[in-house]
């Protein structure tokens, strides 16, 4: 008898991971580790126990795009003292040509997200991409900017470990941060403290002194002039004996990076980040401690400690549904993938997510977006209801509107026909392709229900919406009110 | 427009807003009256002091800077000793109607050189140990709201977060122009509460727009010309928000990219070229509406930069810094230590002669009225440029 309670109470505990997750636990779950979802895959996973469905996405995940990127991302890197010696005018035009070019790979990550079969690898690409923030404002180079994305999506799930050691030869980070002119006689301390801060042990735990000698240790890496590649300058490293973190020695960038992942910090650094991005905006300490452990058991791999994570009490917690405020690239590829809206132009997307405070590619500062609560004020809450409104209002109404970007467009009425006011006639005849389709859409949403709206509504919000939501036969009102409710803002 | 029942709706729900929504924020009794309006003015990144207010008679300057120094034939020159950046040269005649105090050797003690540590020390006015919630201004306004007829406690202007304004108790809302904020407004609706921390902060924001739209009044033309590009925008901005007629307390503009490790001589001068301008005209604007003296207008930024330029054509991290302070009833001239070249830190950094929480002691007590002790968590002692 003991026994047998003993063994029922095992059972109790491993319930919750043998039962299948149902349609509400697949939705939560597909919309934490990817963008939006369709109500057919969340179909597909709600059978699914939790590791079989964290498995999934696990398997799917990918090295490469799917999506060839723009043929210019590939073109050979440009040297800059190339555009230095331009004259004013040829400058000028080069600067403008890569804003735009700028733009157009920012639109084809987007479309990318939208189009991927493993959106988890997508988000993990673009929470490095946060983590290692680096901007194209400064780096002033597409193909570095394009090769650093690769880099990332290559080690998305892949491992940490390599990630580091890649990122800090990476020449889009070493423009980035300084460190491709920092030499003996002058140590830039630019990357040396963003390193420690931001990349791996987080402010508090290194001192001003650890920063001064690490700068040293990583004279000489550099990037060569002509062809955009790394170049280990021998004659502008700092050989001599450095002090850091308690470690004397010959130190060179190698070795303080290794030295980085040697301290616990560093996995509870990098695992606290991954639990605001999936669990909720208050980390739990002791839980935080357990997962770091699996990350430093694994040697830095990254799939064990999503799965981890993904599999965990604390994921699933329904004190943590619906408690992370979508970023503007879940709230704009969350929508389209979620209504199966499929434009033709991306450019009106990578529009959208600038103009609502996050353009990949141009983060704000190496400490990247700060997010949660900070993704909402009333300019930016204002230009999401805005631009929701446009997308559900249809295709009709589209056609009359004009739309005024977020910023600066005091000074775009004013003027007459210039650059500018072209690029706005493409994103707004281009926005045409985001109309929503209610008919279409309502078709393609399981209709053996007799339930039909509660489920509709489970399929648009991570939670009951906050404002009363009318009732009646048309389903397009009704997903028009629940997208503009402030839940819509919720994952 | 009042055809349409769904505005309607909204304006009546708007109308029943100070009842229903604001009063419930833990907020003092408002003041009675008028309030003078603050214009704080970031220089993010660390903008380099000793490039802006340069000590150009001190030897050790040019020691200390032998590619980056100014020459000093270009400088505005302000005293025997100090002169101005020239692309600052706009400054120039607002300095010589003595409107201008340059205020020098701000900082802290124990001083942090990460960005976002120092920036969050300054916009909470906390130590350099303590981690504070909300901004300094929240807690001021929590303290001491704004006359209840005003459109808002706080405007930031463009995207970048909130600043001093972050945190909950005070009405503050960022928008980046006017007209755009009221064309948008009508899509909130600020109704309901929640447990759920990130929807009630959705709410919240929904609230104070709707009450800040039925406040907010845009188009006001001005005979005083805005510079080109976005500081210049931000500045008009700010400048049909000082026009509104329903008070605002304070407009928190930003200008971007000060933090020049490499190739700082034309960056810088750029920047200083767009921050000069664009106070030149906010100056000219305010008066223009007669609110030149009941403005104030002050910089800040999380540090300066280090005194020894590096070997990029940049500079590294520093800690105290100049800044300006402008305003029809502002005492000019320049406060604070001169910058001690002579006796830099273990890290080759400047000591700070003026606590930055004394700064915002000098507004608090003598633009506002306000007792900055509570607000400040210390006494610190109000400087004579207000």
């Amino acid at each position: 008898m003991k026994s047998l309670v003993a063994g029922l109470l095992v059972l109790l505990a491993s319930a919750a991971q043998a039962q299948q997750i149902g349609y509400e636990g697949a939705r939560h779950l597909l919309n934490r580790a990817g963008f939006g979802a369709s109500d057919s895959e969340i179909r597909e996973f709600a059978p699914l126990t939790r590791a079989e469905a964290v498995d999934r996405l696990l398997a799917g995940a990918r090295r490469e795009p799917t999506l060839a990127p723009p043929a210019f991302a590939q073109d050979a890197f440009l040297p800059y003292y190339r555009i230095r010696d331009m004259n004013a005018e040829d400058r000028a035009a080069e600067l403008r040509k890569r804003l735009q070019q700028g733009f157009e790979l920012r639109a084809w990550w987007l479309h990318e997200m939208v189009l991927t079969p493993s959106p988890l690898s997508e988000r993990m690409t673009l929470f490095w991409h946060n983590h290692f923030a680096t901007s194209q404002q400064k780096v002033r180079s597409i193909p570095l900017m394009y090769r650093q994305n690769a880099l990332l999506r290559r080690e998305a799930l892949g491992s940490f470990r390599v990630l580091l050691h890649d990122i800090a030869k990476d020449p889009a980070m070493l423009v980035y941060l300084d460190n491709a002119g920092s030499r003996r006689e002058a140590p830039n301390e630019n990357f040396a403290r963003e390193v420690m801060e931001l990349f791996t042990l987080g402010e508090g735990n290194y001192g001003e002194r650890d920063v001064k000698e690490a700068a040293r240790a990583f004279t000489g890496w550099s990037v060569n002039r002509d062809t955009g590649e790394f170049v280990y300058r021998r004659m502008w490293h700092d050989p001599d004996e450095k002090t850091v973190l308690g470690r004397t020695g010959r130190l060179d960038g190698t070795a303080i990076l290794d030295l980085l992942l040697a301290q616990p910090q560093t996995a509870e650094f990098v695992t606290t980040k991954l639990w605001r991005e999936f669990v909720s905006p208050t980390p739990d300490r002791a839980e935080v401690r357990r997962l770091a452990g699996v990350f430093r058991d694994a040697r830095y791999e990254v799939k064990p400690l999503v799965r981890a994570l993904l599999v965990s009490d604390a994921f699933w917690a329904e004190d943590n549904r619906a408690v992370l405020i979508k970023s503007p690239v879940d709230l704009v590829v969350g929508t389209l993938r979620t209504f199966g809206i499929r434009p033709v132009d991306y450019r009106p997307a990578a529009f959208a997510v600038a103009a609502l405070g996050q353009a990949p590619f141009t983060p704000p500062n190496v400490k990247g977006w700060p997010g949660g609560e900070t993704w909402i004020d009333s300019s930016t809450l204002l230009g999401r209801r805005q631009w929701i409104d446009r997308v559900f209002r249809g295709a009709e109404a589209m056609q009359a509107d004009a739309s005024a970007p977020a910023e600066e467009s005091m000074t775009m009425t004013a003027a007459a026909p210039t650059p500018r006011d072209a690029l706005r006639r493409t994103l707004e005849s281009g926005m045409r392709g985001y109309a929503f389709e209610g008919e279409r859409w309502t078709r393609s949403v399981d209709a053996g229900l007799a339930d039909r709206p509660a489920r509709v509504a489970t399929l648009v919000l991570a939670m009951p919406p906050a404002n009363p939501v009318p009732g009646g036969d048309d389903e397009s009102a009704f997903v028009r009110a629940l997208v503009s409710d402030p839940v819509f803002q919720l994952r | 427009m009042s055809a349409d029942p769904r505005r309607r709706a909204l304006l009546t729900i708007a109308a029943a807003l100070p009842f229903a929504g604001v009063a419930r924020l833990a907020r003092a009794a408002a003041a009675p009256g008028v309030r003078k309006l603050l214009v704080l003015v970031e220089l993010k990144g660390g903008n380099d002091g000793l490039n802006t207010v340069v000590p150009y008679a001190d030897p050790n300057y040019a020691r200390l800077r032998p590619r980056l120094k100014l020459d000093r034939d270009q400088l505005v020159k302000l005293t025997p000793e100090v002169g101005l950046h020239p692309a600052l040269e706009k400054l120039a005649p607002i300095w010589e109607s003595k409107r201008l105090a340059i205020v020098q050797g701000l900082g802290y003690p124990d001083p942090n050189l990460s960005h976002f540590r120092s920036i969050e020390i300054w916009d909470t006015a906390s130590k350099s140990d303590e981690y504070l919630e909300a901004g300094w201004l929240t807690r001021a306004f929590a303290a001491s709201p704004s006359p209840a007829g005003f459109a808002a406690d706080g405007v930031v202007v463009g995207l970048g977060g909130m600043g001093p304004l972050s945190g909950h108790g005070a009405r503050a809302i960022a928008l980046a122009n006017p007209e755009q904020f009221l064309r948008n407004a009508r899509l909130a609706r600020g109704e309901g509460e929640s447990r759920n921390a990130a929807l009630a902060h959705i709410l919240r924001v929904e609230r104070d727009v709707l009450v800040s739209a039925q406040r907010l009044h845009a188009g006001k033309a001005f005979s005083a010309t805005f510079p080109q590009g976005q500081f210049g925008n931000r500045v008009a901005t700010a400048a049909q928000l000082a026009a509104n007629e329903a008070g605002i307390a304070v407009v928190r503009l930003t200008l971007d990219g000060f933090d020049t490790h490499a190739y700082q001589l034309n960056a810088q001068q750029n920047l200083l070229r767009q921050l000069g301008d664009g106070l030149a005209a906010l100056r000219e604007a305010l008066v223009e509406i007669d609110r030149w003296d009941s403005t104030v207008v002050a910089t800040y930024a999380e540090f300066g930069r280090r005194p020894r330029e590096n070997h990029t054509g940049g500079t590294d991290h520093g800690t105290a810094n100049v800044h300006f302070v402008m305003g029809g009833k502002v005492r000019g001239g320049l406060y604070g230590p001169p910058p001690a070249l002579d006796r830099l830190d273990g890290s080759g950094n400047l000591p700070f002669g003026i606590d930055f929480r004394a700064y915002y002691a000098t507004f608090l007590e003598r633009h506002w009225q306000v007792a900055s002790a509570p607000v400040l968590a210390g006494r610190y002692a109000p400087l004579d440029f207000i």
